[in-house]
């Protein structure tokens, strides 16, 4: 740059030029604050959007929240009705899911990173698992249906909790290996000089270690299936009545919202606001909850 | 501390001897390989029982090395391989076939930084011993208690045996590794710079903890501190480039080494 042309002995020295120092500086301040504003532009920006979501949810679903939302199953238009077989179909879907996936993901994830190392095997898994992460939801639901739904007896509860599961296997894969892959080189090797065989140096010493991470993959998990529409479309489908048969089709609150979004009638939109603002609420406190839970431990 | 100071006398008199006391570890001809790479060259050593051998040398000389051949920590890596023979009773100890968990039940081991397991002091210091025994909650109190007295802890944490312990300082964390180690009660115990992350206090109370061991353990101890080796070690082996220069009587190395490089070495001329 200029500098050096200006001064041959380099920037050390007493021959530095203040001027040239002086420009030098008030360049570096220059981008200082255009990376800074940039920054804070971007914070901004996407600060804003979370709140005008959250300030829409709380204007237009607040409203309609009312005892009789947790009381009474989805009814015919004008007619009122609640949101209670939404609400129930969806807390049993997602407590399926999660409950069938993690174990699965948990699994794949140890193996990954305890025994795979570099061989083929452990980076196709890998491969699989993260193109998984990435699949559109849609394609998840339309695999279900062919697996479970076209073959069996139709839509049915079970089968929107395992395409619930495909998603959250893949998440708690990730933070599982990236979880166990940050623990320490002599944490394990304490472990095995105490004469630990490998698998008693993991469960009891790894998991330990690793368990607020894998916690929060988990959370992940839980908060992104718990909004998930189109994995349930071909395989729970939805319920207007109160049912909670594992092989009968099942209600669930994106599934009623997406219904009663797009719906002509008033108090089903209305009912929609508030489907979506418990969705995020209950997502919100699962959150807090857990940095709670998983905070005083060292 | 005059009791210290009356064994560190009492003791001069037999450390001539040391080394014709009966070896707990041989090893004959030992050579290392990092894949390729030979680390550790025809090593001939003998660890006497109830001993402590010091190993000094510089960086990348291959005492860590030599240590984590002992308890075969070197299998958890592909590509490090050791040829020769490693005899403890009698039993070569890299063969193939040994039982790697129960050696390392009789080989124990310290490392550099305190490793504490995140969970309770009480559950650092039980994990190991339910690896190898059926203890009674009462038989498991008390060897807890037993291995945190032996390592100078217990009046400092009995009181918190059931909080983590991530709370300890590093000192008292490397003492409960100790205590951890000696509870599964080995025969040897490896310490690879086990001062080398603490304050000269800490340091102090390790150095005065291994000598009161060494009554009833065979300790190794690898360090890069050389006033330590000639504090705590009955017999010291200087190691340079994979080879074991010499190996004598700590007093006799640091005072009239045999070979030119240990007397560089110990002089500070490199390393």
């Amino acid at each position: 740059m200029s500098a050096s042309t200006v001064n041959p002995v380099g920037s050390r020295g007493p021959a530095r030029d203040p001027r040239v120092a002086a420009m030098l500086s008030r360049r570096r301040q220059r981008r200082n604050m255009v990376a800074a504003g940039l920054c804070m532009a971007a914070t901004t920006v996407g600060l804003a959007l979370l709140a005008l979501i959250l300030a829409t949810l709380l204007w237009l679903g607040a409203g309609g929240v009312h005892w009789s939302v947790f009381a009474h199953s989805t009814r015919p238009p004008g007619s009122g009705g609640g949101l209670l077989n939404a609400i129930v179909g969806s807390l049993i879907q997602t407590g399926l899911g999660t409950v069938i996936g993690t174990p699965i993901g948990l699994l794949v994830g140890t193996y990954l990173s305890e025994y795979a190392g570099n061989s083929r095997l452990g980076g196709a898994v890998r491969f699989v698992s993260d193109v998984l992460l990435s699949a559109p939801s849609i394609l998840i639901g339309l695999f279900v249906y062919a697996v479970l739904v076209n073959p069996f007896n139709g839509f049915s509860g079970i089968a929107g909790s395992v395409a619930l599961a495909v998603i959250v296997i893949p998440i708690v894969v990730r933070t599982t290996e990236d979880m166990l892959r940050l623990i320490p080189v002599s944490l394990r090797e304490a472990a095995v000089a105490l004469g630990a065989p490998k698998w008693k140096s993991i469960v009891f010493v790894c998991y330990r270690a690793a368990l607020d991470g894998i916690a929060t993959g988990v959370l992940l998990a839980i908060a992104r299936v718990a909004g998930e529409t189109a994995p349930l479309l071909f395989t729970s489908l939805g319920n207007l009545n109160w049912s909670t048969s594992l092989t009968q089709p099942m209600a669930s609150l994106p599934v009623t919202i997406y219904q009663y979004a797009g719906s002509a009638f008033d108090d089903w939109v209305q009912l929609a606001w508030v489907g979506a603002l418990l969705i995020t609420f209950g997502v919100l406190a699962l959150n807090i909850l857990a940095r709670v839970v998983l905070r005083p431990r060292v | 501390m005059s009791s210290t100071m009356n064994e560190t006398s009492a003791r001069m008199p037999e450390v001539d001897a040391a080394v014709a006391d009966r070896a707990r570890i041989s090893i004959r001809n030992l050579d290392f390989f990092y894949g390729s790479n030979r680390a550790l060259k025809s090593i001939f050593l003998d660890l006497p029982e109830g001993k402590v051998t010091g190993m000094i040398g510089p960086s990348g000389c291959g005492k860590s090395t030599l240590l984590r051949v002992l308890n075969r920590m070197y299998d958890l890596y592909p590509g490090q391989r050791a040829t020769g023979e490693v005899l403890l009773d009698g039993e070569n100890v890299i063969a193939p076939g040994i039982d790697l968990n129960q050696l390392r039940s009789r080989i124990g081991m310290v490392f550099q930084k305190p490793t504490p397991f995140p969970m309770s002091i009480y559950e650092n210091i039980s994990f190991g011993v339910k690896l190898h025994e059926r203890l009674s909650k009462s038989a498991m109190d008390e060897r807890v208690e037993w291995s945190l007295t032996r390592a100078a802890l217990w009046d400092e944490v009995k009181d918190r045996l059931n909080t983590s312990a991530g709370g300890l300082s590093g000192g008292q964390q490397q003492r409960l590794c100790i205590a951890r180690t000696i509870a599964v009660r080995p025969e040897v115990i490896l310490l690879d710079e086990p001062t080398s992350a603490l304050d000269p206090i800490s340091t102090l109370k390790i150095e005065e903890l291994i000598d009161e061991l060494k009554r009833d353990f065979t300790i190794v101890i690898v360090t890069h501190n050389m006033q330590q080796a000639a504090r705590i070690a009955d017999q010291v082996a200087f190691f340079y480039l994979g080879e074991m220069v010499e190996v004598g009587a700590a007093a006799q190395m640091f005072t009239a080494p045999s070979e030119r490089r240990t007397q560089e070495y110990i002089t500070g001329r490199f390393g």
